[in-house]
Order: C-alpha cells, then structure tokens, then sequence
C-alpha cells in the first residue's frame, strides 16, 4: 500500500514530500551548494560545467539552464533551494517565485497588491470535488 | 523562578527584513505592514523578555537534505547569521542563553519530545526577521534567544497536536528553570502563502482571520487541523503556520491557567508573496 496522498489532487501545487526529496536529492544538493559565494561565482561563470559536477539527471541540468522551476519542482527541486540559483543572480523571491505563475511578473505584483490570487476554484482538481 | 510571561507571532517574510536593512520602510508599500509594529514595539519596550523562545524554521540555509530534524533546539551561547545566498543579514549575532536551553533540552526530551540538539546553528531569515520586527535595529540585540527549529520543509511536518503538545513542554521546561527570568514563546512563519507553481501567489484573508480567532479562543480545536487543510487552504507554504501553535502550547490556559490577554493583532497583505500576521497575547495579571 502506497503511502495516503491526499494533497496530491490539489491543482498548480506539488508538495515535497519523501518522494519528492528522493527524486530531487542531486538537484537540491547542487542548490545548496551556491550558498558558499565561491560556488555561486564559479556556478555563473560556466554553468554546464558546474552542473556537470553533480549527480543529476540531464533533465534536471537542462531545467536549471533553463530556469524552468515548474519543471524543476516537478522533478524534485524544492522551492527553498532552487531560490538558491535565482538568489545567485540577485533575484528577489517575488521575482522567482512569479516565474512559476500563468501571469507576468507585472501582472502577479498587481495581483499580490490587490489581495493574492483567490483560494477559490483552485483547492481540488477538476471534477473531483465541488468546491464548498 | 522562569516564567513564561507572553507569547508572539508573527510571519517572517524575507522580503520585510529586506525592506528594514535597506531603509524602506517608510515606503508607500512597505508603510501600512511597518505600522502594525508600532504598538507592539511599545509594548515590548514597556515589556522586555530576558529571554525569547523563538520557534521558527529554516529554509534550507542551516538545515538542508543532509540531516533533517523536526524539532531541533539551540543550545550554544552564540548563533550566527546565516548567508542565504544573497549574503548574510546586516543584523547583531544571536546571542543565545546556554543554561536555559540546556535545561530544556534535558526536561523536555524526558517529556518524551526527542529533540535533536543543534550546537552550531547558523540562522536565517525565520528567526531575524521577527527579532527585527520587533525590537527594530539595535547594535545588539536586548535579549537572549534560544532557537527552537521545526521542520515544515519536507513533509510530513509535525501535526498541530504534536506542536502545542511541544509548547506546553517547554512550558513545564521554564517553570521548572531556577533563574529568574521573564521568558516569551514565539511563534513564527505563515500566514497564507505559496511560493511554487501555478497557484503561487494564494492568499486567503478568510481561513488567516479564522486562524488568529481560534489560535486566541480554541487552540485545541485548531490543533486538530489536517495538514491538507493548510496546504488547500493556505497555501503549501502556508503550512509554517503549525508552529504557532508550539508558543500558544506554552501560555497558561492550555495548563489550567487563565486565558491570556490579547494585547495585539495584525494582517496585511501583501508582503512581496505572503499575507502577514501578527499577534501578541499577554498572560493575564
């Protein structure tokens, strides 16, 4: 029997749990990494070169080059650490954070400053659950 | 003889340190969240702990993969702080209080809560930002810290139950203490946020004020929460919010007592991606 997963339906969200971190180990390792500013500095100087130094799968390389944190966290990466690559270049959370999102930049700061995106329609996948 | 004398909460967005170590508070943006302060930094002048238990958590800074505790206490005398990644915080060391802290370790591991015992703990944003937001910016900080840190980063974080079970823990930790100190459980993190993927950006008003209600009047019943309620309701970040349950374990009424004084509350959005709380609840006189 797996383990219970009742969060797994929730849209737009992945959790990082047990399985997550397994999967995501290489990759938040490498994050960890660029804390120490000589990391952070040779990681920007090459950076196939620095990811070629750790143990991740190439997906999760090529997501790093891209800068694709949706597919990141879905191979693994949790948030607090891949903020580690942004924080590198000088990047605020707001800023990594509204690359994840359907809108702009601009348009998720207008968002935040208007009250956040709403809960509703978005607390069950679609069709499993009515929302209340 | 210690006593517990208040509790605190507060979210600890890193993007409100920012705005105080850069000088912009007095910002159109920042000006509203910096004023629901004000009252609370009067009444912590008028009310100085000698000591805050400061429950909070790390963000993969100390903590990463390597090791990873759910309850963690700070036992050294002195706590640095931590490089993020975007370099350290200009803000005093954390000076820690070692007797106290190895006083609670030793009681509350045999209140049957296995506590990993964190000598050398670089902290973050989670235990600075609610120090500045509280005392401002001091050369030094007016108090000792003893660091109480939760995993809330890889899930399963600890229930609610288990939180303010751990609060009434160190409760009985600092009563039994034989200094005479005046010592205050803070709890931090939340409120509502998420900060991966396509929902990034929730906020929800409702589900926080209904939070701050019964954190004040039926934190036993809050207790009782799911953790996918928080993640649905509040966001997969929003989970933070569990560790505010371990100060409100630590005040008098959850051990017979009378319900404590609600000195102040506060909520604002929006803090860079967060919506922020703020409570001050006084043991009565």
């Amino acid at each position: 029997m797996g383990l219970d997963k009742p969060y797994a339906e929730i849209p737009g969200t992945t959790v990082f749990d047990a399985d997550q971190a397994r999967i995501g180990y290489g990759l938040n390792q490498f994050c960890m990494s660029l804390m120490r500013p000589e990391n952070r500095e040779r990681f920007l100087a090459d950076e196939r070169a620095y990811l070629d130094e750790w143990d991740m799968t190439e997906d999760q390389r090529q997501g790093v080059l891209d800068r694709d944190l949706n597919r990141l966290i879905a191979l693994g990466g949790n948030i607090y650490m891949l903020a580690k690559i942004g924080a590198s270049e000088g990047k605020s959370y707001l800023e990594i954070v509204s690359s994840m999102v359907p809108e702009s930049e601009d348009e998720y700061r207008e968002m935040m400053l208007a009250g956040g995106r709403s809960p509703e329609g978005g607390r069950h996948a679609a069709g499993r659950a009515p929302e209340a | 003889m210690a006593r517990i004398t208040a509790s605190v909460y507060t979210s600890h967005v890193p993007a409100t340190g920012v705005a105080m170590d850069r000088g912009r508070t007095g910002e159109p943006y920042w000006r509203p969240l910096f004023a629901g302060y004000e009252a609370s930094r009067e009444w912590i002048s008028a009310n100085p702990p000698d000591v805050v238990v400061l429950v909070y958590n790390d963000h993969a800074n100390a903590i990463g993969l390597d090791m990873i505790p759910t309850f963690a206490i700070g036992t050294a005398a002195r706590f640095p702080v931590a490089d993020e990644g975007w370099g350290p915080r200009p803000v005093p060391e954390v000076v820690g209080h070692a007797g106290l802290a190895a006083h609670m370790t030793q009681s509350i591991i045999q209140q049957d809560f296995d506590l990993t015992i964190a000598n050398r703990l670089p902290v973050d944003h989670g235990l600075t930002v609610p120090l500045s937001l509280m005392f401002g910016q001091p050369d030094r900080w007016p108090c000792a810290v003893v660091p109480v840190a939760v995993n809330v980063i890889q899930y399963p974080v600890p229930s609610g139950r288990r939180c303010l079970g751990l609060g009434r823990a160190i409760r009985r930790a600092v009563e039994s203490f034989d200094d005479d100190l005046d010592v205050h459980a803070w709890g931090t993190g939340g409120m509502s946020h998420q900060l991966q993927g396509p929902r990034a950006g929730l906020i929800n008003r409702a589900w926080d004020n209904a939070f701050l209600d019964r954190l004040v009047a039926d934190p036993e019943g809050l207790a009782c929460v799911p953790h996918v309620e928080y993640v649905r309701e509040a966001g997969s970040e929003g989970i933070e919010l569990v560790m505010w349950l371990v100060a409100r374990g630590a005040m008098a009424d959850l051990a017979g007592g009378p319900p404590p004084q609600v000195v102040h509350r506060f909520y604002h959005v929006p803090a860079s991606n967060t919506a922020v709380g703020h409570l001050v609840l006084q043991e009565a006189a």
